[in-house]
């Protein structure tokens, strides 16, 4: 039998889908630790990067860092935390937090770079204290790409938190890990295209987000484009 | 893509996102075959296996029989078919694994029964030794508090703990000697179970510490084990297999001088022996494998 027809296999057994160990168990817990480091990751990146773009301070800075953080593997800064911190849920978030703010950050302040010049100008000149024309003009005009960089965030985490099984957590990396210790390649696979079609359910639902947030821009004074 | 070009492409996605990386290392062995009057001494690539293969290679020499070394050859699949076609003719074994390795069906888990399993198990040309008393293998430990508190000396006294909490590698969930031989061969039932996927290594062993886990599985010989004083259960009734540490040879080299050289190593060579070899050359000191073998034949007298 190939691995693709045991695969189809393995997906469609009923004993696959019930239990802590069934796929929509592991489906819920996958999306949970995802929601949770975006929504961390989120309050941490979002305000921050807002800030630096609003103010153009410490930009450089910001580029750099985010190009760092891009940079480390998760799997070996998540190894590394669990050496101080034990297994459980806090190593594991620490790992996703770090992989998920820098398309967070680069979202917000390159969304709040790329909003007209001209029109801050026009919204200070009409007398907007610096928090309305943050609240009003940048971001309803940058949201779209403050979207993109959740959008972005979200996939990277919900590919990589199958790591979370490294460390003794569930979600749809345990298909993956258990089955690579016992040479179980229909489990793997079946666990990796789990991974993929939420992936890519989600990528859709951003997509549909990030053209909601476009459309909906306000056009407060005409642009110069 | 074809279907291999698949599977293949799984694993290597697997082991490099996982960093679990299979030994598919290149094959050192390959090339002609050793000379008749020179015994060629291969090892598994791990530190201990390499210990062990020096020990057995300076024991030779000492007593004038030829010796080349090849070690570090890799896994099974790598250094068995260089045993049988002979380019290498001696290696350290470990008698569980070696019979799974032939013969995957093999249930056989006592100390005897593997012997004798693997005397029909082996391909013509290749015979094993005395085993050592000395074993590598899973072994399930815990804390001395905890072994205080539960009163807990061997893998049975573990059914009267409630909500064990025990700490593994994934495999444990299935594989015969973990979860369901708990129930199976001890009665113990409702284990809550812990995947750690680092084989014993340090998140094991801290989770072990932080008493997120009660149990864990962690190979015999691992420096940790004395380094925390952790009470290793003993398993009477067999459930994790035998690992001696066994001579596997070419018969055409197992001359009865080389036997008895062999037999009186593993005579003297036992588990604490390889606890103690494996925290020297992996503790602060980093002593190398030959120095190590050196310094254990002198001090049993075999050189």
């Amino acid at each position: 039998m190939s691995v693709f027809s045991e695969t189809v296999d393995w997906l469609t057994d009923s004993t696959h889908w019930s239990g802590d160990d069934g796929i929509p168990h592991r489906l819920i817990e996958h999306v949970g630790y995802t929601a949770e480091t975006v929504a961390i990751a989120s309050v941490i990146a979002i305000p921050l990067g807002l800030w630096i773009g609003h103010t153009g301070r410490f930009r450089t800075l910001a580029v750099a860092l985010t190009g760092a953080m891009r940079a480390l593997p998760t799997l070996g800064l998540l190894t590394g935390i669990v050496l101080f911190t034990g297994i459980g849920l806090t190593p594991a978030l620490i790992a996703l937090v770090v992989l998920a703010i820098p398309p967070l950050l680069a979202g917000a302040y390159s969304g709040l770079e790329s909003v007209d010049r001209q029109t801050i100008d026009a919204a200070r000149a009409i007398g907007m204290t610096e928090w309305q024309i943050l609240t009003k003009v940048e971001i309803p005009l940058a949201l779209s790409l403050i979207v993109g960089g959740v959008r972005s965030a979200t996939l990277q985490v919900v590919a990589t938190a199958t790591v979370a099984a490294f460390v003794s957590l569930g979600g749809l990396g345990r298909y993956i890990i258990d089955g690579q210790a016992v040479r179980d390649y229909p489990q793997m696979a079946a666990g990796s295209v789990v991974v993929v079609a939420l992936a890519l359910v989600l990528d859709g639902i951003f997509a549909g987000l990030q053209r909601l947030a476009l459309r909906s821009r306000p056009s407060l004074v005409p642009t110069s484009a | 893509m074809s279907i291999h070009k698949m599977t293949a492409a799984v694993a290597v996605t697997a082991a490099l996102g996982l960093s679990l990386a299979a030994c598919g290392s290149s094959d050192p062995t390959s090339g002609k075959k050793s000379e008749s009057d020179t015994i060629t001494v291969g090892s598994a690539k791990f530190p201990e296996n390499e210990i062990i293969a020096e020990i057995y290679a300076q024991a030779l020499e000492a007593k004038g029989v030829k010796v080349k070394k090849k070690l570090n050859i890799g896994a099974r699949e790598a250094y068995i078919p260089a045993l049988k076609n002979g380019e290498i003719d001696l290696l350290p074994e470990y008698s569980g694994n070696l019979l799974t390795f032939l013969d995957p069906k093999a249930t056989a888990t006592s100390e005897a029964d593997i012997e004798e399993a693997l005397d029909d198990a082996l391909p013509d040309n290749l015979e094993v030794l005395e085993a050592a008393k000395a074993e590598d293998k899973d072994s399930l430990n815990v804390t001395p508090e905890f072994a205080d508190k539960n009163g807990v000396k061997t893998i049975g006294d573990l059914a009267k703990v409630d909500g064990l909490k025990l700490g593994a590698n994934p495999e444990f969930k299935t594989r015969a000697y973990g979860i369901p031989g708990l129930e199976k061969v001890y009665g113990i039932k409702d284990v809550k179970f812990t995947p750690i996927s680092d084989s014993g290594g340090p998140a094991t062993l801290k989770a072990l510490l932080d008493g997120k886990v009660d149990v864990a599985d962690i190979y015999s010989t691992t420096p940790s084990i004395l380094a925390n004083k952790l009470v290793t259960l003993e398993d009477p009734k067999n459930l994790i297999a035998a690992q001696q540490v066994i001579p596997l040879i070419n018969d055409k080299k197992a001359s009865d001088k080389v036997e008895k050289i062999l037999d009186d190593v593993s005579a003297q060579l036992t588990t604490a022996d390889l606890l103690d070899l494996n925290t020297k050359n992996q503790g602060a000191d980093k002593t190398a494998p030959d120095v190590l073998a050196k310094e254990w034949l002198t001090s049993k007298g075999l050189i």
